[in-house]
């Protein structure tokens, strides 16, 4: 008898440890991001961060302007949700609300895949097959432009966008859709002017939660966006992500260097605003129902 | 009748839309295995890479995928696994439990590079592991870990509650019961949930590059402490840092393939088993 109840707390006591590693991974991740960063704020200051240009190399004194980099991050995920969103809503509602069984059985699982494709393939497919074509459609000196990482984050966006609207979409009570039937709507417009209205908080939590993957994505954008830091909003530029830079240069420094250091700051800068959008997708989602 | 005919027209245009996505995946597949089948063979899989891998094989890519692979899972699975039964069995409304549930949400948010930049902090350079296997497959974890815990946790769901209450009706144990009742019909819906996960893991290049890669190795690991190389990173270099990146074309596209086929395939299964399963388990 006595053994019962031991090995009880002891799968209890497991149990409860293992789910607070969690907790635990979390903290760490906040603490080593700024155990690396902090002594930045000493040597060279922190007002470094805030300069114009980022020349972490360079014979004239280096800069570490987080700036153009926050820029670059900003252009590509605007303009890929606005190119994600359309087909991402659209598809949703087309696949819960108009497709046949036998289509949905098929769309779902395909769309699925897409999110299956590691982003170091869709980068690869970005720089050898999409890149030459932006070049050629527009007329560009080279294809490596925002544009070609924005339409590339797109692709990636939209079965996170899908899936999570397609959820909101399908818990939205029959009853509403009898009603607006009831007085007289048809299918067209009940879709539109009473199911998507109602989903619209689960929607809007995945468009932001679709937004948190592009903004977080590295190696598509690494590839294919030309990397060249410069403060603009021009989508047929070459831009430099904070992911890419991260990815593309904290290979070459020496550990515990100014510009190690400032990495570290992209990275938590990087974390605070996927943190933000996806407490943000939270509080929508939960606010005004979604899941019931 | 005007009316009927627009509204035709507009289910048209949806469909367009959807489809539009369906014909990209498709083309981008195609295009991947059309220009890789070309090179893969024996000689291709099996062999070791020569100057700086515009020629020979993957091989030692593809060893090195599976074991971060393997490792990844033989730290996330049990965790994951033994987290979810917490949350599903054991939790109650609480403030210890509503942070469980915040951790793993912002988890799931956190960008792959800062569990890079996490993992070189950490078990790099902290721990002192050096870039290793094991720096690579624990951070690959910590990566992977919310998408299991939430799988499992679907799946623990599933299991109807008349089965737990008959258990502890007949004076079993709360262990007991799990261990009994529970668990042997989760599991299955647990562990497919769970490939998912894993295929990311295998994909996944941002957080490797910075805590295991080599780009050129041509041998195998002889621990866990050992660098390897790994398909992902093996194709991005090949593309983008390669000295004659067009020359070796043929080489990129064939990494490429093979590392889709795998990422695809471990998906597939997932996918298809867990439809499968959520059918025929009527209770």
């Amino acid at each position: 008898m006595k053994s019962k109840a031991w090995k009880e707390k002891a799968a209890r006591l497991i149990f409860t440890g293992a789910s607070s590693t969690a907790i635990l991974i979390v903290l760490l991740i906040f603490l080593f991001l700024f155990k690396e960063a902090l002594p930045f704020i000493k040597d060279p200051g922190i007002s470094k961060l805030f300069d114009t240009s980022w020349r972490p190399v360079s014979f004239q004194g280096e800069s570490y302007g987080i700036i153009p980099l926050i820029t670059g991050s900003f252009l590509v995920t605007v303009l890929a949700t606005v190119i994600a969103v359309p087909f991402g809503v659209i598809g949703a509602v087309y696949i819960s609300e108009v497709s046949r069984k036998y289509e949905r059985e098929f769309l779902k699982p395909f769309i699925e895949l897409l999110a299956g494709i590691p982003s170091v393939v869709i980068g690869f497919f970005g720089l050898i097959v999409l890149a030459p074509f932006i070049k050629a459609v527009f007329g560009l000196q080279s294809g490596l432009t925002a544009l070609t990482g924005a339409l590339l984050l797109a692709l990636m966006a939209i079965p996170t966008i899908i899936s999570i609207s397609e959820d909101a979409i399908n818990s939205v009570p029959s009853t509403f859709k009898e009603a607006s039937y009831a007085v007289g709507a048809s299918r067209l417009q009940t879709i539109w002017k009473v199911t998507v209205p109602a989903s619209i908080s689960g929607i809007t939590a995945a468009v932001m939660l679709g937004m948190g993957r592009v903004i977080g994505e590295t190696m598509a954008v690494l590839m294919v966006t030309g990397n060249a830091a410069i403060v603009t909003l021009s989508p047929f530029e070459s831009v430099r992500t904070m992911t890419a830079t991260i990815a593309a240069e904290m290979g070459e420094v020496p550990f515990g260097s100014e510009h190690y250091r400032a990495l570290f700051w992209v990275g938590i800068v990087l974390l605070i605003i996927t943190f933000g959008l996806n407490m943000i997708a939270q509080k929508v989602f939960s606010k005004y129902g979604g899941r019931q | 009748m005007r009316n009927r005919s627009s509204e035709t027209f507009i289910y048209w245009l949806m469909r367009g839309f959807t489809y539009f996505i369906v014909v990209v995946i498709a083309y981008i597949i195609m295009d991947i295995v059309w220009n890789g089948i070309g090179v893969i063979g024996p000689d291709f899989l099996f062999e070791y890479p020569r100057k700086s891998g515009a020629e020979g094989g993957i091989w030692p890519a593809i060893v090195g995928t599976f074991y971060l692979v393997a490792g990844t899972i033989a730290i996330a699975l049990p965790l994951g696994m033994a987290s979810a039964v917490y949350l599903s069995e054991y939790a109650r409304q609480g403030r210890f439990t509503r942070m469980v549930r915040l951790a793993i949400i912002t988890l799931a948010g956190v960008p792959s590079i800062v569990f890079g930049l996490f993992g070189l902090g950490l078990f790099v350079l902290f721990f002192k592991f050096g870039a290793s296997i094991i720096a690579g497959s624990l951070t690959l974890a910590c990566m992977i870990l919310p998408t299991i815990i939430v799988a499992s946790e679907e799946a623990l769901h599933a299991v109807p509650q008349s089965l737990r209450e008959g258990s502890l009706a007949l004076g079993a144990t709360k262990w007991e019961t799990i261990y009994k009742n529970v668990l042997p019909y989760a599991v299955p819906g647990m562990l497919t949930g769970s490939i998912l996960g894993i295929g990311r893991a295998a994909g996944e290049t941002a957080p490797i590059l910075l805590t295991v890669a080599a780009f050129y190795l041509p041998r195998l690991p002889s621990s866990i402490f050992d660098q390897v190389m790994a398909l992902p990173y093996h194709l991005f270099v090949l593309a983008t840092q390669h000295p004659n990146a067009e020359a070796v074309r043929p080489m990129q596209y064939g990494t490429a393939l093979v590392l889709l086929f795998l990422v695809l395939t471990v998906n597939m299964v997932a996918i298809m088993i867990r439809s499968r399963y959520r059918k025929k388990t009527k209770w």
